[in-house]
This record gives C-alpha cells, sequence and structure tokens, in this order.
C-alpha cells in the first residue's frame, strides 16, 4: 500500500519538497529549498541548505549556522514552547536522537500530528532523552525496523569500547574509532575514560565539538592538524567520521587498530565488509523493540513509516497492531558511505 | 561452547593470519581437553550431519519470537545467513546452561533419530540457554554451513606451534579421513603417530600460478617442464598387498577407480605415486567433463569403463620400497619413477614426459597453444627440488594458458551471501541470438568491491522485474567473462557449459550491443573440440 506522494492529508501533507502543512504554511526537513523550515536536527538530509528561515531546537541553532553558514535567518526554540502560525499550535519535543534533536508536534482544531525526524528511546548519556508524545498521527522512521535489530544498552558499548582501548594502548596500538561527526562522535567523547590516554579528533568531529563547547558543552580531544607531528599520537584514540576510513589520513595513525560504531554493526555481513577489526553496535536510531514501543506510547491510529524497512515495518503495524499504517517515501537518506 | 564460540569470533574479527593462529593456539591451550580434537575436525572444515530441515528451523524460530513466518523471511533475506538471522530475531537468552563442543555436536547427533516434535523441544531449550554468539555458532553447526575462517595451511600452523612440532609433520597427521570421536589429541598427534598409519596419503605439494617472466627463473636447463593436464591430482599408495586412491582433496576414492585394483598386485608394496588422474583414449586425454560424469555416478558400469578409462599420468614418486623419498631431489625421484612405471605393462600408469625446450621462449610460445596439445598449460619443476608440503612459491609453478574470453551482458542479479549478504554480487549473463539474450554464465568473483558497490547501486535503481531473490535489470552493462573450457550442453539455453566462469573486466567501453553471440560461443566450442 505505496500512497501517491502527493495525496492530500489535513494537518500534513507529503509533497516533492519534503512534509508540508499548508495551513501554517511551513515544511519540516524539506530537501528542497522552501520559504519556511522546521528542522528536527542537524544531520545533513534533514537540515539542507538554501531555506529562507529556519526553526528548530535552540541546542541546534550552532549547529545550522556552523552547517549552513553564519548569515541564515534561524529561530530556536526550547522544548515544550509552543509557537502558532495560522491557528497551527506547534512545538518541539525531545527525540533522543542527537544534542538538539526534536519532535515536531502540530496541532490543529483539536487534531494532533507529530513528525519524529529520526529518534531513539535508549538514552546516551548526553542528548535529552525521548518523550513520547499523544497523537492521532504520527510519522516515524524505520532505518532498523526489522526484528533482527535488538541493541545491547549504550553504557555497555560505551564500557566495551573503553575495554578495546585501553587493550589496544597496551599493545602500543592506537585506536581509531568511527562514528557520525555530528552525535555520535560526542557522546563517545562524553564517556571515553581519559585516564587510558590522548584522545584525537578528525577536523570534521573537532568543528561540531568546538561549536558545541563553545555553547556550553566540554567535550575532549585536540585537532589533528597537519603540523602535528603523528609520532606523538602513541595509545590514543582517534575519533573519526565514516568519510575518513577510506582516506590515506586514517592510515597514518597506524599502527592502529580501527572501530565503527552504527546499528549496522549488528550484521556479520556489514562488519566484515567494513574492514575494520571492530564494530561497536551503537546508534541514534530505534532498535526494532524501540521503534514498537514509540509508536504504541502516542497512541495514533494513523501512522506513516518513512525511510528504513517502510513497507515490512507498515505491514507489520498493521497486522500485529491493526494501526492504519502506510508507508511514505522520503529522501532521508544518508549519503552513500556515510554510516547510518 | 564458550571458548570455542570465542575463537570463531577473534578469527571473525581479523583479516590478519597471525592473529587468526594466536585465536587458535590460545583456544588449544584453554579449552577442555575433550573438546579439542572435534574443534580440529570443525577447524579443517568437518561439517556434521544436517539433522533438521531448515524450514522447521525457520518455523521453530518464528514462532519462538512470535513473528509472522513472513517478517521472519524478509528479515533473514536482509542478514543472508540463515544461522546468523536465527540467532538475532530470537527473545533474550532464559537460562543459563553450559554446553561442551562435544556435548553439542554429541546432541546433533542424537536429534537425527527423534520425531520432529521431540527436535523442536530440544532445539528451543538449547537456543533459550545460550547468549547470541553461541547461538549462531551452534545453528552454524546444525544447519551444516560452518566456514570457519581459516585455511588447512592455518591450522597446521596452530597445531605445530601449540604442539611445537613441524608443520609437515602435523600436515601429515591431519591427513585422510578421521573421526574425532574414535581419535583424541593424543593418539592423532603424538610423536609418530602417522607412520603406522599406511593408508594415510602424504600432503600434497601445491604449485602458485607463474606471476613473473620465465626468464626470471633462470636457467633453463635446471627445470623440468611437464603439461599440465586437467584431470583430479591424485596420489596412489600401494602398502601391505592393499591399495589406496587419494585424490587431493582428500576424498578416499579408491572404489570409483575399479581400474587400479589390479595395481595393488602389480606395484611392490611401499609405494606412493603423485599424478594426474584422467580419463585416457587413443594416445591423448579426453576432457574434464568426461571425467565428471563418471564420478558423479555411484555405480560404475562397463560402458564408462570402456568410455571413459582412466589412467594416472604420474609425474612424482613420494615414496618406494617403504622410504620417505620427498627430500631427495626431483631428478633423482624422477629416475625411480621412470623405472615404476617402465615394469608396469598393464597401461594404466603413463609417465608424465619432461618436454624437451631449448629456450624460455619456446616454453612461453607452447603455452599459448597449449590447448591444441590437450594440456591447460605448463608446470615448471626445479631439478633439484625436494618435494614440500602445501602450497608454496620458488621450487613448483603452474603456468596455465590464458583463459578464453567472451563479453556478455548482465541480465540477472541475485544477493550474495555471509560478506556479499544483501549485496547484489551473484550474476548472470547473457549473449546476442539474434535479437534475444540468451544467459550463458553465472559468475560471483572478479570485481573489486568498489565495483560491486557500484553496480549494486545501479542495480537496485534499474531493475525491471523481481523473481523471488532474483532481479532482472535492464540489458546494458557488458562484461568480459573468463573460462577455462567450453562443452556442449543440452541443458542450457545457450547450448554450451562453462568451465569455471569468472569476470574478467567490466568493460565500461562496451554497449549492450557489442556483446558476444551464441553463434561465437558454438565457434569456440567447434575450436576446442577434442
Amino acid at each position: 500500500m505505496i500512497f501517491n506522494n502527493e495525496k492530500k492529508f489535513s494537518v500534513l501533507e507529503f509533497t516533492e519538497k519534503g512534509i508540508y502543512c499548508p495551513i501554517a504554511d511551513i515544511y519540516i526537513d524539506p530537501w528542497k529549498p522552501v520559504k519556511s523550515a522546521i528542522i528536527t536536527h542537524g544531520h545533513s538530509d534533514h537540515a539542507r541548505i538554501g531555506n529562507g528561515h529556519y526553526i528548530c531546537h535552540q541546542d541546534t541553532v550552532a549547529i545550522l549556522r556552523l552547517r549552513l553558514g553564519l548569515d541564515i535567518s534561524v529561530q530556536g526554540l526550547a522544548y515544550n514552547q509552543i509557537i502558532t502560525k495560522n491557528g497551527v499550535k506547534i512545538s518541539l519535543h525531545p527525540a533522543g536522537h542527537i544534542i538538539g534533536s526534536a519532535q515536531v508536534r502540530l496541532e490543529y482544531k483539536g487534531e494532533i500530528w507529530v513528525a519524529s525526524g529520526d529518534y531513539k528511546l535508549m538514552p546516551d548519556g548526553l542528548s535529552v532523552p525521548f518523550e513520547p508524545v499523544k497523537c492521532h498521527h504520527f510519522i516515524t522512521e524505520s532505518t532498523f525496523g526489522l526484528p533482527i535489530y535488538t541493541f545491547p544498552p549504550a553504557a555497555e558499548v560505551y564500557e566495551s569500547i573503553n575495554n578495546w582501548w585501553k587493550q589496544n594502548a597496551s599493545e602500543g596500538l592506537n585506536s581509531v574509532i568511527i562514528a557520525y561527526a555530528l552525535g555520535k562522535s560526542q557522546s563517545i567523547l562524553h564517556h571515553l575514560d581519559q585516564s587510558i590516554g590522548d584522545i584525537f579528533l578528525h577536523g570534521a568531529v573537532a568543528n561540531v565539538s568546538n561549536t558545541l563547547n563553545d555553547n556550553g558543552h566540554n567535550f575532549p580531544g585536540t585537532w589533528v592538524t597537519p603540523e602535528m607531528n603523528r609520532k606523538d599520537i602513541q595509545g590514543a584514540i582517534i575519533v573519526a567520521p565514516p568519510s575518513a576510513l577510506s582516506t590515506p589520513w586514517v592510515n597514518k595513525f597506524s599502527p592502529s587498530r580501527k572501530a565503527v560504531c552504527s546499528g549496522w554493526m549488528q550484521l556479520r555481513g556489514a562488519r566484515r565488509r567494513s574492514g575494520v577489526d571492530r564494530g561497536f553496535v551503537l546508534s541514534d536510531h530505534c532498535d526494532w523493540p524501540q521503534l514498537n514501543e514509540a509508536v504504541l506510547a502516542t497512541g495514533a491510529e494513523n501512522i506513516y513509516v518513512t525511510h528504513g524497512y517502510q513497507t515490512i515495518f507498515a505491514e507489520w503495524l498493521r497486522e500485529r497492531y491493526q494501526l492504519n499504517a502506510v508507508e511514505m517515501k522520503t529522501q532521508y537518506e544518508p549519503a552513500t558511505g556515510d554510516i547510518e | 561452547m564458550k571458548a570455542f564460540t570465542a575463537m570463531f569470533t577473534a578469527i571473525d574479527q581479523t583479516t590478519k593470519t597471525n592473529q587468526k593462529i594466536q585465536a587458535m593456539v590460545d583456544y588449544f591451550t584453554h579449552a577442555e581437553e575433550q573438546d579439542k580434537i572435534f574443534a580440529v575436525s570443525i577447524l579443517i572444515g568437518n561439517k556434521p550431519k544436517r539433522p533438521v530441515k531448515t524450514t522447521e528451523l525457520k518455523e521453530w524460530a518464528a514462532q519462538v519470537a512470535e513473528l509472522p513466518l513472513w517478517l521472519f523471511e524478509e528479515s533473514y533475506h536482509i542478514v543472508g545467513d540463515l544461522a546468523e538471522a536465527i540467532a538475532l530475531i530470537l527473545p533474550p537468552q532464559q537460562k543459563a546452561h553450559q554446553f561442551t563442543l562435544k556435548d553439542t555436536l554429541a546432541f546433533l547427533v542424537r536429534l537425527t533419530d527423534l520425531t520432529s516434535e521431540e527436535k523442536k523441544a530440544l532445539i528451543i531449550d538449547y537456543w533459550m540457554s545460550t547468549p547470541v554468539d553461541e547461538r549462531f555458532v551452534f545453528n552454524k553447526l546444525i544447519t551444516g554451513n560452518f566456514r570457519m575462517g581459516v585455511s588447512r595451511q592455518l591450522v597446521i600452523k596452530a597445531l605445530a606451534k601449540y604442539f611445537d612440532q613441524e608443520q609437515t609433520s602435523v600436515a601429515h597427521k591431519l591427513m585422510g579421513k578421521w573421526d574425532p570421536y574414535e581419535e583424541t589429541m593424543q593418539s592423532m598427534f603424538a610423536g609418530e603417530s602417522h607412520l603406522n598409519k599406511n593408508y594415510l596419503p602424504y600432503p600434497f605439494f601445491l604449485a602458485y600460478q607463474l606471476d613473473s617472466e620465465p626468464e626470471t627463473l633462470g636457467d633453463i636447463n635446471e627445470w623440468c617442464i611437464e603439461k599440465k593436464l586437467d584431470g583430479i591430482r591424485g596420489q596412489i599408495i600401494v602398502r601391505n598387498n592393499e591399495i589406496f586412491v587419494w585424490s587431493r582433496g582428500e576424498e578416499l576414492l579408491t572404489n570409483k577407480f575399479p581400474e587400479f585394483n589390479s595395481l595393488q598386485t602389480s606395484l611392490p608394496n611401499g609405494t606412493v605415486i603423485d599424478g594426474e588422474i584422467i580419463p585416457w583414449k587413443d594416445g591423448h586425454p579426453l576432457p574434464f567433463q568426461v571425467m565428471q560424469t563418471r564420478i558423479g555416478r555411484k555405480n560404475i558400469s562397463p560402458k564408462y569403463l570402456k568410455e571413459a578409462p582412466l589412467v594416472m599420468v604420474c609425474f612424482d614418486v613420494l615414496e618406494s620400497e617403504g622410504e620417505d623419498l620427498r627430500s631427495k631431489p626431483l631428478m633423482e625421484r624422477r629416475e625411480i619413477l621412470k623405472d615404476l612405471v617402465s615394469k608396469h605393462t598393464e597401461k594404466k600408469l603413463l609417465l608424465s614426459e619432461a618436454m624437451d625446450f631449448n629456450n624460455w621462449q619456446e616454453v612461453a610460445d607452447f603455452r599459448v597453444n597449449a590447448r591444441d596439445y590437450h594440456c591447460e598449460g605448463l608446470m615448471l619443476k626445479r631439478n633439484t627440488s625436494p618435494y614440500e608440503t602445501g602450497r608454496r612459491r620458488g621450487n613448483w609453478w603452474k603456468w596455465k594458458t590464458d583463459p578464453m574470453t567472451v563479453d556478455g551482458v548482465l541480465l540477472y542479479a541475485q544477493s550474495g551471501h555471509g560478506r556479499r549478504a544483501n549485496l547484489f554480487t551473484d550474476y548472470t549473463f547473457a549473449v546476442w541470438d539474434g535479437d534475444v539474450l540468451v544467459p550463458f554464465a553465472k559468475a560471483y568473483s572478479g570485481l573489486t568491491d568498489k565495483e560491486i558497490n557500484v553496480l549494486d547501486n545501479w542495480i537496485k535503481r534499474n531493475t525491471l522485474d523481481k523473481f523471488g531473490p532474483v532481479r532482472s535489470v535492464k540489458p546494458e552493462y557488458v562484461f568480459e567473462i573468463a573460462f577455462e573450457g567450453i562443452n556442449s550442453s543440452p541443458r542450457h539455453k545457450s547450448g554450451v557449459a562453462l568451465r569455471f566462469p569468472r569476470i574478467l573486466r567490466w568493460r565500461k567501453d562496451k554497449s549492450a550491443k557489442d556483446a558476444n553471440t551464441k553463434n561465437d560461443l558454438l565457434l569456440l566450442l567447434e575450436a576446442h573440440k577434442p
């Protein structure tokens, strides 16, 4: 059951440019330039360049300025703060995905819609944890919408990462850890045991960390600059984004071991294909139990399943819970080569 | 299973051979004694018999997980590995029970005779008593397609390190078929245990493909050059008035080759000959396909014995009068071999002739046309070489002739398994028959990881139709397919069957219309008729 993307719904529509509220004349995470956009979080497939005005959570403002330019017009909201546009009450609620990530709640004449962007229920120990929002219509992602995905608690994974680093350092090896520059890198940095050794950052990670540090955070790590003597880097951990994995940059830390942090690492095939020494199952998305729990917690009858295993997850929701679940095509796909 | 699973995980997590060896040595050092011999058996690739049907396993797993079967199937399709899909989909472990590897394998044997309901109860109990990683290894054992990711050579290295013995000695002790239920680490590997087993073959000496100009090998007079035949490499052993014929895959094939039975009286006791077993008629070998049909038969009728009579083309002697000759130079071994073969009058044994070439250029010229001489290339062996163990560089080289090639259009794609799960890596290629494309070859290998990713992406965007896991794609991309042999085959639409097809390169310079035709294949077939 695939709905035509042009199909009109009452409060929100799925259009060519993105998810649209015609009454408030505002888009959510549009993938083509529009006049006014609400941005759920700072990842590049959700926060795109060229929009006239941006509305996002206050912690995302600095990230948007970093990634989209200092001159953008942007308005930051606190969680639960309500703004009204042409009778539509709009508010942001914690999504637990990364720092500053939000679900968007829209209420018009008693009908409530929630677009959740990317989200997770499992606390990462850094971003404000997800809060379920009661609604009639719920838009959910389905990145890991298969029952093979059950993630271990993040705290256990952080501990494994520290143990891995300690082991590598004791063998005189550097540890290169690959994680998304925005979000996952910071939650890892926040949980690293700094007594083990030095922490170094790829430029992309350092950029994000510096911006967040200017806004009250305190993430550790030193930017690896070309002037630095690489011989001084020993037994250290280096945090780098997925795009760095296939470049010579990463090999300069050898002898080293490399690890990728991603939900995809749950599968052996993906682990082996990544060509690294270790795969840590660490995700900023929901696993299968979390997706099920989140959908049920909203109490919504109408579920719109986007990016991921949308066909399968929508069919499951219809069959198992008799929900009115449909799949919606969107363009929220990380660039090729990125992980999650 | 904890220790065994830990070893498997350690091996699985690294691509470095030293770390794999260390993982095995660690296991042998710490595992329970009774488990070790079973681990050795599995490490070198022996698989337990499958006691249940995979369809049943799927149903039971879906039931325990309270999921509809279609959702299980979708998940399995994404994972690309049944054992892993089941391990991941089951609810978390509910109780703890430590199974040893020996227990687990005995458990699998015991299952065979039980009813389906009894099997179900026991297997579910096992699943729910183990964590995900042990479940996965258990499922791998039960589905019978376990691959540990180590070569036999690595296992030999690890055992040699653990026992502090020579690798050649360990390799010898591991030869042939042995039963872990009847052996112990002691009976298999202690001292000179292998010398009491008169049926054991010697580890084969294998050659790498020559990867440099032959001139780099030095003076041609220091080399023994023979035709490389396309048969079955084997050892004929005559000891204590018994004959054993082993393939290099370590199958005992004595019963498959009744032609050789008479050798047990005509060859002296204490003789081991290495050579190529091949069907032979009117002074030259018959195509490999003839052998293949014969090997596939359970009973060999007199008709086959007449149509495809086998000989061994002998190229080495490893034991004579009970003496191990392997450390002697090839020249000396060949003299003994010549003598043995010349005394043999039944024509079941032929001598692999050392060919006469004046210089390397003549060798190179012969190689180009090797197929015209009923061989697939040449073997180059240093006259002074001992008979080594396993695949080694330096003293022996094979120098196969270039494969035949045909340009085919990509027509169908299917996702692979294991490392290639969820990626389209299994391809079917077609040639033109008029304006219709007919499939002629399937190939799985030859592309780089990068090319596979690009192609996978393209396939997903250019699918015309889905047939289960198979996708038909827009006929657009052309690939050069290499193969070693071509035979007529009424079972294939293209009328031919290829031997060892693989992708040589992606012909981005060609479009679909430039691909070869069915007629081109038939011409190739005609040119290579025996």
